[in-house]
């Protein structure tokens, strides 16, 4: 019988940590009412973030949107309040309470998309921005990048750099924003390197890196020598991929050099996704914020959102210098850089010397 | 055609590693009659003892033996609960995934600072194509086999799993035997786990199991509890992974959804039986109460 009592209570002991995931955050917003009173002058902005499941610490995207929140926090002599998400069920609750304590609302990924659009009718006179896609609502402002153009450049840099002319691409999710990658980038190694081949796989995941590192070796197994990744955390297994068969891994969103080893990554395309968050809260502040998609911004290689970085300083000054032609093409119109896959098969590779 | 070949054998193997050890696991356990479905949550907590103990001593090795006591004693655990206190073992293992998910998501934070995934930490890197591990599965494989079918040990674990109560009439300790067979079950896949977290990469990642537990037991089922046939069985999953890898980068026009899909659909047709009755220890998942009529 007591070993009936005693296994029957371990059972529900170890069925009770099911719940422990329901918890509600910590910093779960008080209401405004209750913080009103207390502060003699109320600070003239409020605004946080929400972070996609990602969250702080992920050496990328959620970092560098958090470092622009800062940025501007301080600037404006404010704090920012901030709220994580572990689950994709997380988004539409923690938009809610951040919402309802403060009047700018920010939010990361192209993954908070419905959520986004469910919460802005729902608090119809909150501010909310959104980065990486477009919420047509009058109190959502977005922007984006124009990531096609940054990975144009990495795609030079890898068709001026590989010797077997293979190179490889590894995606995350088959989506518009990670095909914009994957357009760009071919079209700026046809471009440098008419003779290059790109070999395209995408993991299906942005959080599996040992799916990653396997795609990275299986191109490389195909003579792929370069290989730029838009995957998110399955980067970090095709950049180890690289140590280990020494060949060249290209980071993407922020300089990923400090991933590699034995210094194996050869540039990083850069999307300055600070400066976006940075945007949207300066717009707030001067009150020129601009809800709804016909005022959504877009940030290019000329507004300096989107660019290459070279933390482990193996870009040449000669390839330096050919980069930067191409930089000026783009920027005066010579190179459309095509975003979809429909217009990279219209696209026509433009050589410059 | 040739070089298509040698990528595609190279990458089932890759793939096909990290379910090994956990089939061979389940083998051992389900053979001596109890079900482990915490197989899953035991690799979990492998893979992240491994990169634990490796990230404080600096050794992989360590790591390894790290990942074995761990998932050892959540072997024994499910052993305690379904063997000692007769608990069901279905739900005994599916509470283990459960509190292992929670708990290296906490610790995680605790130990680490940040939630999502570890630094990176020493591993074993690989010998030519494959790394340490590869080869230790091969051992293991044939190792199993010889102990399940060759020795007296082996013949008193599958007679506890087909008829405890003819084994324990002659004198086999059924409880002693289970007992050894499911914190054996936890050692495999504990291993199965290192072999992830410090064989395949050099860090733990929240959900970096990803239901391979799972597979491996249907792989398992598949193989009709025989290490050899398990094996084989986890080298056909590698097949569907390697295939979906490969075909997209040969640029084959196939929806990628259905590649994504394949190695899931092919478990579900291997389990639903297409390829024969598929028979479990008689014994398999019923508690033995001594002394019963």
């Amino acid at each position: 019988m007591t070993k009936k009592t005693i296994s029957l209570l371990l059972a529900l002991v170890m069925v009770l940590t099911l719940f422990t995931g329901c918890a509600k955050p910590a910093e779960q917003p008080a209401g405004p009412a209750e913080e009103t009173p207390a502060a003699p002058e109320a600070p003239k902005y409020s605004f946080g973030m929400v972070t996609d499941v990602g969250g702080i610490g992920d050496k990328s995207f959620n970092d560098s949107a958090w470092a622009g929140i800062d940025k501007a926090a301080k600037e404006l002599g404010v704090e920012a309040k901030l709220l994580q998400s572990t689950k994709q069920d997380d988004y539409t609750p923690n938009l809610g309470s951040m919402a309802q304590s403060v009047d700018l609302t920010m939010a990361v990924g192209f993954l908070f998309e419905d959520a986004m659009k469910t919460s802005a009718d729902q608090y119809a006179d909150k501010k909310f921005g959104v980065i990486d896609t477009v919420v047509d609502k009058p109190n959502v402002m977005s922007v984006t990048f124009k990531e096609h153009e940054g990975s144009f450049l990495v795609g030079v840099i890898a068709g001026l750099t590989t010797k077997s002319n293979v190179i490889g691409f590894v995606g995350g999710m088959d989506f518009p924003v990670i095909v914009k990658f994957e357009a760009g980038f071919i079209a700026g190694v046809k471009s440098a390197n008419p003779n290059a081949k790109v070999i395209v796989n995408y993991t299906g995941a942005f959080d599996n890196p040992d799916k990653g590192k396997e795609v990275a070796l299986t191109q490389h197994q195909q003579k792929a020598d370069v290989i730029f990744h838009a995957s998110g955390a399955c980067g970090i297994g095709v950049i180890q991929a690289a140590d280990e068969k020494d060949f060249w891994a290209i980071g993407v969103d922020m300089d990923q050099s400090a991933e590699s080893k034995k210094n194996k990554v050869l540039a990083s395309m850069i999307k300055r996704v600070d400066v976006a968050t940075y945007t949207v809260i300066k717009a707030y502040a001067d009150d020129k914020f601009n809800g709804g998609a016909a005022n959504a911004i877009e940030l290019g290689l000329k507004e300096e959102g989107v660019g290459y970085s070279d933390g482990g300083k193996n870009v040449s000054a000669e390839l330096a210098a050919v980069v930067d032609k191409y930089k000026a093409a783009i920027n005066d119109g010579t190179i459309v850089v095509p975003g979809t896959r429909e217009d990279l098969e219209t696209f026509k590779p433009v050589e410059i010397k | 055609m040739l070089s298509i070949i040698s990528i595609l054998v190279a990458s089932t193997i890759r793939s096909a590693t990290p379910l090994i050890f956990p089939a061979l696991g389940g083998t051992f356990s389900e053979r001596s009659g109890v079900v482990n479905i915490g197989l899953d949550g035991m690799m979990a907590v492998g893979a992240f003892s491994a990169v634990l103990v490796s990230y404080k001593t600096g050794s992989p090795l360590l790591g390894l033996f790290g990942a074995m006591i761990i998932g050892g004693l959540f072997g024994w655990l499910l052993a305690f609960l379904s063997i000692h206190f007769k608990a069901n073992q279905v739900v005994v293992g599916t509470a283990i995934n459960i509190l292992a998910g929670s708990l290296t998501t906490f610790l995680l934070v605790e130990i680490w600072g940040k939630p999502g995934q570890t630094d990176n930490v020493n591993y074993f890197t690989p010998w030519g194509p494959f790394n340490m591990f590869t080869y230790l599965a091969l051992i293991l494989v044939l190792v199993s086999y010889y102990v399940l079918y060759k020795t007296p040990f082996g013949l008193r674990i599958r007679a506890v799993g087909e008829h405890p109560r003819a084994a324990d009439t002659l004198g086999v300790n059924v409880y002693m035997m289970r007992y050894i067979c499911v914190i054996l079950s936890g050692i495999l896949a504990g291993i199965g786990g290192a072999s992830l977290s410090i064989g395949s990469i050099s860090l733990f990642k929240e959900g970096m199991v990803a239901g391979k537990g799972f597979i491996a037991l249907a792989a398992m089922i598949f193989g009709k509890w025989h290490p050899i046939g398990a094996a084989l069985a986890c080298l056909f999953f590698g097949l569907a992974d390697a295939i979906q890898t490969i075909s997209m980068s040969y640029g084959l026009n196939v929806p990628k959804e259905f590649l994504f899909a394949l190695p899931y659909m092919l478990t579900m047709l291997a389990v639903s039986g297409l390829v024969g009755k598929a028979t479990a220890p008689a014994a398999d998942g019923i508690p033995y109460e001594k002394g019963e009529k």
